[in-house]
């Protein structure tokens, strides 16, 4: 296959970025998007060109490192599949396709298609844990956990902190990320102790990061790769009224 | 020089205990005085961290990635192995280490498994309390399920996420930790060397991989937690930024680099497509409970599976190995794969490929029981080869997924170098020349929850506090200067080929030479090979852009001119071993029926190599193993 790409190159932080053309050519449908990245940067520096900067790590969809809007999709078109998952076979001979960074204040572009999502971590590190110390820790069969309610957290616990939901999100909203993570922990016996706490310290290093607020229009549930499900926003709005 | 193991004296389970109350212990005031430098974040770094910053130390961590969450851990996917005997089924602590023991083909070391097995109990605990969600049975207790090379069920899971799911435990851990000052995160940061005083770990130079600044860090000990070297096949189940670069340069500082050869190959991988492969995905091992691996019984039968009659088939492994069938240890389930492909019984493109066949397991407990239990597995294969596995039969090959050796240490995970702590997979310890599924994430999180935070206190009891050394110090100068030299060199080469290119070609000589099988003839021949390669990326390579930004070609170029040394480390290493054992498998040693061969008289020790230049061959120790709780015997899974 040959395709169009239309790349968004940006040198550093400070700098504007612009959109530049590349050819990708001989493209085998069973590439990865990222294998056809993998060569036409192959061919770019060949050619004394700067490589096109792109995050990734596992290439297994599970580490969530990856991140680019494909035609204006956060990880591209296929529902439930981070952009290291995404085949070319996805695509058709000929297509164009737009490569751009996650877009959002909160996530500064640090380089072409490279962005800054710390924000993140700084809410998990505001109460996105149990507060517990290594040892002593009771049998764990000694806090019986009804199935169903282990499940739901485990669905909630799914989601890799890519940021899709907030790249997607007209407000560049991180509600669904971190009602995943206040859902996970509230509906755990462990997590019952610091549950207001958490959700309060949550929310606002989530406002502190420049993270907008949720209108309901649910693009973050149809973006993320994981499947999170929108229904943890409600319980992240009654985790927080109840705080 | 003597290889100390410092095993403590006196009976096997009583070892840990004892040795814990006899420890020197830091006075909690004193704790606040000692800083430790942490390198990587997985299961076994971002553990360390999160429990020694707990303790009172001063902790600062680093990590390659942008966030301490994706450390490579997060993509084991089968469970972690505890010996807590809910099923009933006869598990014990006993018998974890013994299995381990077997499993790793009788070439670990017996004090350090033993204790392994006995906190592994203690690692579920913790991380039930943090709130890992481990799949659950309906009265509301852990479920578990069985694994390669154990006749128990002992694998507590998270769906198929495990790995994801304990390190996130330990993220928010560290997280916690960070968020009250307790450790200072550097993300998106790269070890570059290990900073050595009056022969004791004192610090290292780091390179922000942003601004692309070189700058010192001092401390009272290094910890190295920084993973595994399977990328110097170039294929691996690894995720591309995993590399040896911070063993390496610690091993080019002093430390020995112990049992290089013994590479893991997993069983379940999804095959090879094509040249433009980045890199191999592995089907978690936890399929092999309800798949059934076969291979047409007609050499190059093209059939469509479904029309291959039972009485066609060949279940190789359940006709081998009766007793544990498909669930036998990967090492063994590897090279019956390679077996049969390589006598033309393969299947699919190129004939590397067997089948790992659901169907009898969806007629008996159905799709959705199935669906439940590997769900995002099948998801997984599906997205990525185009094929319904519910529907047709996955095809399977194995690949290069973990490795046993690295750094040597002793009882106390302490490399011969004081001061520098080596921990999880960077180690060399625990796993022998084979590691058992689950077994990875419970070495990890035992050394950073449950053994680290013990020993390293006993150093820096001994080395006293307020020895933290000044970076002005000339070691630091000298490795500051050493590291920006080599980042110029790379950046002045302008040659023509790419960092990759070099990479890859070095990776088919590792495989094809020092892969699931390895000669005297291969081995050698990549030691005439690996040099030339080396000399002509330091003339030809082309890294673009400049050293002041982000550049990921130059963070690859230093990572593969380590491999390129390596590699002929390894090549060594498996050359001197000669007898078959666990992952290690030299074709000239092997039994009648093709099983390997290991030779106890000769070879029952650990090597360790000592750096003496590049291209100059380094100097081998020997560690004697004892086995004094358990024979010495063939492996039998049979």
């Amino acid at each position: 296959m040959d395709l169009k790409l239309k790349v968004w190159r940006q040198k550093n932080a400070k700098e504007k970025g612009k959109i530049v053309n590349y050819d990708a050519k001989g493209i085998s449908p069973d590439m990865s998007f990222l294998e056809m990245l993998d060569v036409v940067n192959e061919d770019l520096i060949v050619k004394g060109d700067d490589p096109i900067a792109f995050e990734h790590d596992c290439r297994e969809g599970i580490c969530g490192s990856c991140n680019i809007m494909i035609n204006g999709e956060a990880h591209g078109p296929l529902p439930g599949v981070t952009t290291c998952q995404l085949h070319m076979r996805t695509f058709k001979d000929g297509d164009t396709i737009f490569l751009e960074p996650w877009r959002a204040k909160a996530f500064p572009v640090l380089k072409d298609l490279v962005v800054d999502r710390s924000g993140f971590d700084r809410i998990i590190q505001a109460g996105g844990f149990v507060s517990i110390n290594t040892g002593g820790a009771p049998d764990a069969n000694a806090l019986p956990i009804p199935k169903k309610d282990a499940d739901v957290a485990m669905d909630a616990a799914t989601c890799i902190g890519c940021g899709a939901c907030v790249a997607s999100c007209k407000n560049a909203s991180a509600m669904l990320f971190v009602s995943a993570k206040v859902s996970h922990l509230a509906l755990l016996p462990q997590g019952q102790v610091e549950k207001k706490e958490r959700v309060k310290n949550m929310v606002n290093a989530m406002d502190k990061e420049g993270f907008g607020n949720c209108t309901n229009q649910y693009e973050c549930e149809a973006a993320c790769p994981k499947d999170i499900k929108r229904d943890f926003i409600r319980v992240l709005n009654k985790e927080f009224i109840l705080s | 020089m003597s290889l100390d193991s410092k095993i403590p004296s006196g009976p096997l389970e009583k070892k840990w205990d004892d040795y814990k109350s006899h420890i020197k212990l830091v006075n909690p005031a004193n704790k606040r005085k000692y800083t430790v430098i942490v390198i990587g974040t997985g299961l076994a770094g971002g553990s360390a961290s999160a429990t020694l910053a707990e303790l009172g130390y001063n902790v600062k961590t680093f990590c390659f990635q942008d966030s301490p969450r994706r450390a490579h851990s997060i993509a084991a996917q089968g469970g972690i192995n505890a010996a807590k005997n809910y099923q009933n089924d006869g598990d014990s602590v006993y018998r974890l280490f013994y299995d381990t023991i077997k499993g790793g083909d009788f070439r670990a070391r017996e004090a350090n498994v033993y204790r392994l097995a006995q906190v592994s109990t203690n690692i579920i605990d913790q991380c039930v309390a943090q709130g890992v969600p481990f799949a659950r049975e309906y009265g509301g207790h852990l479920d578990n399920r069985s694994f390669g090379g154990a006749q128990v069920s002992r694998t507590f899971y998270a769906k198929g996420q495990t790995g994801q799911q304990l390190l996130l435990g330990a993220y928010s851990a560290l997280s916690r930790q960070i968020g009250l000052g307790n450790v200072k995160m550097y993300p998106r940061t790269e070890m570059l060397d290990l900073v050595v005083i009056d022969g004791h770990a004192k610090g290292v130079v780091i390179r922000d991989l942003v601004t692309g600044q070189v700058t010192v860090h001092s401390a009272d000990a290094v910890v190295l937690a920084s993973g595994g070297y399977g990328n110097v096949f170039y294929l691996s189940t690894n995720a591309k930024g995993s590399n040896v670069t911070a063993t390496f340069r610690a091993y080019k500082k002093g430390a020995f680099f112990a049992n290089p050869c013994y590479t893991q190959i997993h069983p379940t991988c999804i095959p090879v497509s094509g040249d433009h492969q980045s890199k191999l995905t592995l089907m978690s091992e936890s399929l092999r409970n309800d798949g059934r691996i076969w291979v047409p019984k007609k050499q190059g039968d093209t059939r469509n599976p479904a029309d291959i009659p039972e009485s066609e088939r060949d279940y190789y492994l359940e006709r081998k190995y009766p007793s544990y069938g498909n669930l036998c240890p990967r090492d063994i389930a590897s090279r019956s794969a390679k077996e049969v492909c390589d006598a033309g019984f393969g299947v699919g493109p190129g004939g590397q490929g067997v089948y790992l066949d659901f169907s009898s397991a969806i007629n008996r407990l159905g799709e959705h029981t199935i669906a439940e239990r590997y769900g995002n597995l099948f998801q997984m294969y599906e997205q990525i080869t185009g094929e319904n596995p519910y529907k047709v039969p996955m095809r399977i090959y194995p690949a290069v997924h973990y490795t046993m050796g690295g750094l040597w240490v002793d009882y106390n995970l302490m490399s011969n170098l004081p001061g520098l702590f080596v921990i999880g997979e960077a180690n060399f310890s625990d796993h022998g020349a084979n590691r058992l599924g689950a077994s990875a994430l419970m070495q990890g999180l035992a050394d950073g929850y449950f053994v680290l935070p013990y020993t390293i206190g006993n150093y820096l009891a001994e080395v006293g506090f307020g020895k933290t050394p000044s970076t002005d110090h000339a070691e630091f100068k000298k490795a500051e200067t050493d590291a920006n030299t080599q980042l110029n060199k790379f950046l002045s080469i302008k040659g023509k080929r790419t960092v990759d290119s070099f990479h890859k070609e070095l990776g088919k000589i590792m495989w094809n030479n020092c892969g699931m099988a390895r000669t005297d003839k291969s081995l050698k021949e990549a030691l005439v090979k690996i040099p030339e390669i080396r000399e002509e990326f330091w003339k030809n390579v082309n890294v673009p852009g400049s050293g002041a930004d982000l550049n990921q070609s130059l963070e690859k170029a230093g990572r593969v001119a380590d491999f390129l040394e390596f590699g002929e480390l390894l090549c060594l290493d498996a050359l001197t071993r000669e007898e078959s054992c666990g992952g290690h498998f030299r074709s000239e040693h092997q039994m009648d029926d093709g099983e390997a061969k290991r030779d106890d008289e000769k070879f029952c020790h650990a090597t360790a190599w000592e750096w003496k230049g590049v291209g100059a061959k380094p100097t081998e120790h020997r560690e004697k193993l004892e086995f004094e709780n358990i024979k010495l015997a063939t492996r039998s899974y049979k």
